[in-house]
């Protein structure tokens, strides 16, 4: 009898090693300092970003040059609630991912009728429009910004808790709280697309992905899975805008909807990573971090490197780091891919790659 | 006068071997004709003559020297004009535009000139600004040989020009041929209408599964003969 | 009054972003590129052009006919050596590729001349004015605007009178038949992009000479360049002087209501036109 089966060796490995991972991430803030905890914050919410980027644009083939409107409209969709509603910031959050989930709606609509390129440009068209106008919003500090008031970040939800566990400042046990948040939202994203891909209407982006017009022909409905595949992209990333200016506490319409660090970063970390794959995300964002420790004092200096690697890698190894470790070894640590098994063999088919 | 042999021609498309060392040789003035079934590996050893398929260097020669691994522009250049199988004519260029283009790449005084194309195809005259796709079947046919020509080239390489025609036009397409031949071009006919290969070859080669399996004169080939070399009753 | 002033006004500002959208239509035409580098490339051709005058103690203008050869080559080796190997039907690794290069020319800029506004000057030529009645227009603006058009027709005639043009035309139709014609398609785009970049050029001269540019303006050119070019509809290079007017009119009309929404209502008008005529205004390329 034959089956189908995803899980590889290496995959069997990794989910173990991955749980001792998770458990010292949790267990981090017991023992690491507080510039530490705001590193990996930072390379866990670039990571939900680039997971969902890669969504999008390498599984879906949807190349989107704007999602930073979804990470600033969410970032002032929560400092609107706090700050205008009187919300708590970390309820907020969600808020935040359901105004991304909205303003998608009005952008697929325009951006769709775009192809290719043009469905890029026209993303960033859209974010552009979203920033000038939420710079208008004159009660969040409209072209200069605001910061959340210290009433509210004082008393968030989960602050008094975090300051008993630990015996840490509130400040600091803002930090740790956002941390622990990112470390959930991380772990439920990368989860949430792995599940994703494995499921039936993963096996459809895939074959859309491979070959549009068979797809189509076989009954995949293309425009049904791309309208879902960027919705949720955008409710992703509005959830992570949320959450990193919750931490930043301070927001103005240059850096929420900033292209560098909402896009140029995130599409450097997946290509650099391997874009199409959930693995290469994860390497990217280290990679990413490690560059910028090294390259920081050095201005301009830092991005145009950064701009010649990723350029070398696009035209070299367009499958990325992780691309050519996969090709080379064949390991796979979140293997989507389908293979026929005939149960009564113990052999696994070792060509899948 | 040899002009153009291939030497144990080979070609592969990924794992999938098209050609299995290919003989075949074209002297100066003549016309040969490969005749086999869908799949027999003709359109392959064009291209593969023509440069869109690169091969081992001295697989293909022309003139004394080995072109097998040259770019298609480059052989153009050389004086190989490919008439390329579904004509391929461009749309954004109208008929007249279409002829000149063949032009481009090789700029050669000779009998070919754009009024002689008008002279063996009026039709094309008439409709020179019309867009060349809006042209019917036959017409089209007709731009693409005139395409080919136009660089007054040595070898002509007539890739399946009968394919979805009518018989009535495709006897008007080979109509051209005399004076085609007149002009001194040597010529490849790959042809699945037997018929007329053999009425406008001097040789006949016969292909299957990316082999010769036979080759003469057509007055010495019997019928029975070309159906088993083409039918694979008998290999060479 | 106001309002036709900001009428000619736009209008002639059209003439400016036709001259940024022609060459991106020209490589898209050609190559199915999209530069997202296109912006910055101007911006870099503004620099040359600076460059050339500061070293030459030459006029502007002459100095953009200096500059043209130059940035000419550069777009030529540019797609020789990067963007050709970047062609073909995946639509990630052009976009990406032309992403970084964006990233690594503003950078590039930013180190070689800080981040400083600079400008071209021309003297009095940049505030000299025209009375038509009862407007006044600029010469620079109206100069611009003729420029734009006097491009325009050339690269028809280009395209559809001369044998570069044909060899472009069939060579975006089809590369493989075109190479079998002798045409040499990795040439031909060389070709195209260094075109574009002689266009970059021109444009690069009236926007430094109009406004004070600085490593960073790149990108927003490109957008506007990509709005024109969208709302005339790809293939068409009127459409695309249309498309720039439409953008220039909605720009300057937004000014005059409120100085802070000019941009927005460019952006505005651009998603007017793609939600009720998603292929252009005078769209005609065979995609």
């Amino acid at each position: 009898m034959y089956h189908v089966e995803t899980k590889t060796r290496a995959s069997k490995i990794a989910f173990y090693g991955g749980i001792i991972v998770l458990i010292i991430a949790v267990a981090l803030p017991f023992f690491a300092g507080r510039a530490t905890i705001q590193d990996i914050f930072f390379i866990l919410t670039m990571l939900v970003l680039a997971q969902w980027w890669n969504l999008l644009a390498g599984y879906g083939g949807l190349v989107s040059v704007g999602q930073q409107a979804f990470v600033g409209m969410g970032a002032y969709a929560m400092f609107g609630m706090v700050i205008l509603q009187g919300w708590d910031p970390v309820p907020s959050i969600l808020i935040a991912g359901l105004a991304a989930l909205i303003l998608a709606i009005p952008t697929a609509f325009f951006a769709f009728r775009l192809q290719g390129a043009y469905f890029a440009i026209g993303t960033w068209v859209i974010a552009e429009v979203t920033r000038l106008s939420v710079a208008q919003w004159k009660q969040l500090g409209g072209g200069t910004g605001t910061s959340l008031p210290r009433s509210a970040t004082k008393n968030m939800r989960g602050v008094e808790w975090v300051k008993d566990l630990l015996d840490v400042k509130t400040s600091a046990a803002r930090d740790i709280l956002a941390y622990w948040l990112a470390l959930i939202m991380a772990v439920l994203t990368i989860g949430f697309i792995y599940w994703l891909l494995r499921s039936r209407r993963g096996l459809g982006l895939s074959a859309l992905r491979d070959n549009f017009t068979t797809a189509k022909s076989l009954g995949v409905d293309a425009v049904a899975i791309k309208w879902f595949v960027f919705l949720i992209s955008a409710l992703g990333t509005g959830l992570a805008g949320g959450l990193i200016y919750m931490q930043k506490a301070r927001i103005s319409p240059d850096a929420a909807f900033s292209v560098l660090d909402w896009t140029a970063y995130v599409i450097f970390i997946v290509v650099i990573g391997g874009i199409g794959t959930i693995e290469g995300p994860i390497i990217g964002v280290i990679v990413f971090f490690l560059l910028q420790n090294m390259l920081a004092d050095y201005g301009s200096w830092y991005l145009l490197i950064l701009g010649v690697i990723g350029i070398t890698i696009m035209l070299f190894a367009p499958k990325g780091l992780w691309g050519l470790f996969s090709q080379r070894t064949g390991i796979q640590i979140f293997p989507v891919q389908r293979r026929l098994v005939n149960k009564n063999q113990n052999s696994e088919d070792k060509n899948n790659g | 006068m040899s002009l153009l042999t291939t030497h144990n021609l080979t070609a592969y498309y990924g794992d999938f071997q098209a050609l299995f060392g290919v003989d075949i040789e074209l002297n100066s003035g003549e016309t040969i004709a490969i005749i086999g079934a869908n799949g027999a590996g003709k359109t392959t050893l064009m291209r593969s003559i023509s440069g869109v398929l690169r091969n081992a260097s001295n697989s293909v020669l022309y003139e004394g020297t080995a072109i097998g691994a040259k770019e298609s522009d480059a052989v153009m250049r050389d004086g190989i004009a490919m008439i390329p199988e579904g004509r391929k004519l461009f749309p954004s260029l109208s008929v007249k535009e279409n002829l000149l283009i063949g032009t481009f790449g090789r700029k050669v005084n000779g009998y070919w000139t754009l009024k002689a194309i008008y002279d063996l195809f009026p039709i094309l005259q008439e409709k020179a600004d019309a867009p060349a796709t809006s042209l019917s079947g036959g017409q089209q046919q007709m731009v693409a040989i005139g395409r080919a020509l136009i660089s007054n080239p040595k070898v002509l390489l007539c890739d399946e020009i009968s394919l979805g025609l009518a018989p009535v036009v495709i006897r008007d397409i080979y109509a051209a041929f005399p004076k085609i031949k007149a002009s001194g071009a040597s010529v490849i006919v790959v042809e699945q209408d037997i018929a007329q290969a053999l009425k406008v070859a001097d040789r006949v080669y016969c292909m299957m599964e990316g082999r010769v399996t036979l080759s003469g004169k057509p007055n010495d080939l019997t019928r029975e003969d070309i159906q088993d070399a083409y039918f694979g009753r008998i290999t060479k | 009054m106001i309002w036709i002033d900001s009428l000619i006004q736009g209008i002639l500002l059209g003439g400016l972003y036709a001259l940024f959208a022609a060459g991106l239509s020209l490589v898209f035409g050609i190559m199915r590129l999209v530069n997202l580098a296109h912006g910055d490339l101007i911006v870099f051709s503004a620099y040359i052009t600076l460059a050339f005058v500061s070293l030459l103690g030459i006029h502007p203008f002459v100095a953009a006919f200096v500059a043209a050869p130059v940035m000419f080559g550069i777009g030529w080796l540019l797609q020789r050596l990067v963007l050709n190997r970047v062609l073909g039907p995946d639509i990630l690794p052009p976009l990406l590729v032309t992403f970084g290069l964006s990233i690594v020319l503003q950078n590039a800029l930013l180190e070689t001349w800080s981040a400083d506004s600079r400008r071209l000057s021309v003297g009095a030529l940049e505030t000299a004015s025209l009375s038509l009645g009862p407007i006044t227009v600029g010469i620079l603006p109206v100069m611009t605007f003729f420029t734009a058009v006097l491009a325009i027709i050339i690269l028809n005639h280009i395209s559809f009178k001369t044998e570069l043009g044909r060899a472009f035309r069939a060579t975006s139709d089809d590369p493989v038949t075109a190479q079998l014609m002798g045409i040499r398609p990795n040439s031909i785009f060389a070709t195209a992009m260094g075109l574009a970049m002689v266009i970059a050029v021109i444009a690069a001269l009236y926007l430094g000479i109009r406004a004070n540019f600085d490593p960073s303006i790149g990108p927003a050119r490109l957008i506007y360049a990509f709005e024109a070019v969208i709302i005339g509809g790809l293939g068409s290079l009127w459409g695309t002087l249309l498309g720039g007017i439409i953008i220039g009119v909605a720009q300057t009309i937004g000014a005059t209501i409120n100085p802070e929404w000019q941009i927005l209502a460019g952006h505005i008008a651009f998603l007017v036109v793609l939600s009720i005529k998603p292929r252009g205004l005078m769209p005609r390329a065979f995609d």
